[in-house]
């Protein structure tokens, strides 16, 4: 991984990014781990090899700027400033989770810090993060809007609108895909009409840029200026983060459309090994210090799963509550028992 | 009380300004808006008056609903013009997995402030693609209320209570009753969500309606008056929430009921209002339940075959004489 010539040398910065990286890395596997021993119901989606996007982008953002993620989001939640205890509760369906265990590992949300959630549909983001641009330009701030996403749903019709409107109405919005290779098992070199999903940017008049999106530093870089043109009123911007997914679709995927040697290939360029290895290089980061960096982030995970363990559930009941603001009987149909 | 004669459409725009000129957090946005004044010519005089808050799209109905939810849960209250209720389907992505969805799904974090509306409604000649009534399919889908008011009075009262309500609304209005005038006062009113009106007052047989088909209830309404059968009509004006207690206040007074609408009668929301009718009043009941509706096919567009498809005055006479056991001279 390439280091030099970033222009920002901060060893603070830089193992703030890995420490956070870590922390997704390790979230993801205990939750495959919780989801295995049947702790955690449902489907999950892993973000195992995609954390250098979600960091090196998030970390550019303010906490009241937006984001919009994906089914695949834990990562981006995290990277945002989410709170790990609220997402396990979540994922085990708690009532101490972020949705009152209403959303479930697909649907996490924290307005509070600008998550304007998690998705179940592919592209379901593309036109919430216009309407937040939008209203960022109504109301006349100087926030930014992330939209995540990965490549397949660059194929679906909302991609197309919104980099069109977005682009009309200059919102300050960055687009940011995560290119996994994998629109669910299909390959993109087979969904795709395009080699690089960057250059549809230039199509609807947005510059696009792909990069290395296992290298955290590249990405962060061009965050930096992304989010910068957002802000200052230049318009859109079209990031591919060229990565890979590490682990299945979805936790108990057979994976019959990729070989063993394709993804021990790609584990060479993990975004986490390579950044270890390059602080360790640049003396920034040795065995020890990464091992209580590892540490320090089980403890406080190992933490917030014990918190969510012992959390209740929700009452059964409150399955009715949380429809509409203004609530009221007639709302809810009645069930006949 | 200063009374005057409007428009439904005009009734909708004084609405809109008043709202507007109250909270600046609302804006209208949609196609066609600025330069045409709305498809219909609906908002002409709001671009100039509120420049910069009433926003022309391109024609991309999925990003702009899904633009007045983004904007929705970040601070304003965006109204949204999709032109023909038919092309909620270019949406409906947005309108039922997201619109609908995100406060519950969320655990109740955000709110939604959206008013959707959305002209619907055959009987001009506009075929399959621009005739439909489609209220039933956002009645079935939790989180959204829905409202589809006939008079003047009504359509502003309840534009400006969906625009302040903090939940996602989809407002259906009749394009044939755009021009229909009616007393509004000057005074400003609002009318809750959630409540019927009885615009006939009637002992035999309570019609339960809305839109356009409160227009031919109470002609119908008038006519049999003459032979001796005093009918009630129900507009709902808002369908959901439903009314229920106007609808069962009103079935315990005539024991008969019709419940007619322009949309198809197959799982139509007659079909679910009968069912709870006879769930829970069938003792009141001295007749069979019967509807009103479309035949299940799509809007026609010739004149004669959209006329037999879509009902209106005659259907209601037919339907009563039926309940009543009157013979009636079928032209």
């Amino acid at each position: 991984m390439k280091g030099d010539g970033f222009m920002e040398k901060d060893s603070k910065t830089w193992l703030e990014l890995y420490r956070l990286m870590v922390k997704i890395r390790r979230f993801e596997t205990l939750t495959g781990e919780l989801f295995a021993s049947g702790k955690i119901p449902g489907f999950i989606h892993l973000s195992i090899g995609q954390e250098a996007s979600s960091v090196g982008v998030c970390s550019v953002l303010r906490k009241d700027d937006y984001i919009t993620t994906t089914h695949r989001g834990h990562g981006h939640v995290i990277a945002k400033g989410g709170d790990v205890k609220k997402m396990f509760a979540e994922l085990m369906g708690r009532e101490t989770g972020y949705c009152r265990g209403k959303g479930g590992s697909m649907h996490i949300a924290d307005f509070s810090i600008g998550i304007l959630g998690a998705n179940g549909v592919v592209a379901g983001g593309f036109p919430i993060i216009v309407g937040a641009g939008l209203s960022i330009k109504l109301r006349g701030t100087d926030q930014v809007a992330v939209c995540f996403f990965g490549d397949g749903a660059s194929n679906r019709g909302p991609f197309h609108e919104a980099l069109n409107m977005a682009s009309i109405w200059k919102l300050p919005i960055v687009f940011v895909c995560e290119n996994n290779q994998f629109a669910s098992t299909t390959s993109v070199h087979y969904s795709t009409s395009v080699k690089s999903i960057a250059l549809r940017g230039e199509a609807y008049g947005i510059p696009g840029r792909s990069l290395d999106g296992n290298n955290v530093l590249e990405v962060r870089e061009a965050a930096i200026e992304a989010v910068e043109r957002a802000r200052k009123g230049e318009g859109p911007t079209l990031l591919e983060n060229r990565t890979y997914r590490l682990r299945g679709h979805f936790e108990g995927d057979p994976q019959r459309y990729r070989t063993k040697e394709e993804v021990e290939k790609f584990s060479e360029k993990d975004p986490i090994r390579q950044f270890q290895a390059f602080l360790k290089n640049q003396k920034i980061l040795n065995e020890k210090s990464d091992q209580e960096i590892w540490n320090e982030i089980d403890q406080e995970l190992q933490e917030a799963i014990r918190f969510a363990e012992e959390s209740p559930f929700p009452q059964p009941q409150d399955a009715l509550k949380d429809l509409y603001v203004e609530e009221g009987e007639s709302l809810i149909q009645r069930r006949l028992v | 009380m200063n009374l005057r004669e409007l428009t439904n459409t005009e009734a909708m725009v004084e609405a809109l300004k008043e709202e507007m000129t109250r909270d600046p957090s609302i804006f209208i946005i949609g196609e066609d808006l600025v330069a045409h004044g709305g498809i219909f010519g609906q908002f002409i005089g709001l671009p100039e008056a509120f420049p910069g808050r009433v926003i022309d799209t391109p024609i991309s109905e999925t990003c702009i609903v899904g633009a007045g939810l983004g904007a929705a849960l970040t601070g304003m209250r965006p109204f949204v013009d999709l032109h023909f209720a038919d092309f909620t389907t270019c949406a409906m992505d947005e309108i039922v997995n997201q619109v609908a969805k995100i406060r519950y799904m969320f655990g109740g974090q955000a709110k939604i402030p959206l008013v959707i509306w959305a002209p619907d409604g055959a009987g001009l000649s506009a075929a399959a693609h621009h005739s439909q009534s489609l209220e039933a399919w956002f009645i079935h889908t939790p989180g959204l209320k829905v409202v589809s008011p006939c008079f003047p009075y009504d359509v502003k009262g309840l534009i400006k209570t969906s625009i302040r309500s903090d939940d996602p609304i989809i407002f259906f209005m009749h394009k044939k009753i755009f021009s229909r005038k009616g007393p509004v006062p000057e005074e400003e009113y609002v009318i809750p969500l959630g409540k019927a009106e009885i615009k006939h007052p009637g002992t035999d047989v309570t019609i339960i309606t809305y839109s356009i088909m409160v227009l031919h209830a109470l002609e119908v309404a008038e006519e049999m008056e003459k032979e001796g059968i005093r009918v009630e009509v129900l507009d709902l004006r808002t369908l959901w929430p439903m009314d229920w207690e106007r609808i069962a206040e009103s079935v315990t007074k005539t024991h008969r009921v019709i419940i007619a609408h322009e949309a198809c009668l197959t799982c139509g929301f007659g079909a679910e209002i009968s069912a709870r009718i006879q769930e829970e009043l069938f003792d009141e009941l001295d007749a069979p339940i019967f509807r009103v509706g479309a035949y299940r096919v799509p809007i026609p567009f010739s004149p004669p075959l959209e006329r037999f498809v879509i009902p209106g005055k005659e259907s209601l006479k037919k339907t009563i004489y039926n309940m009543f056991g009157k013979e009636i001279d079928s032209k």
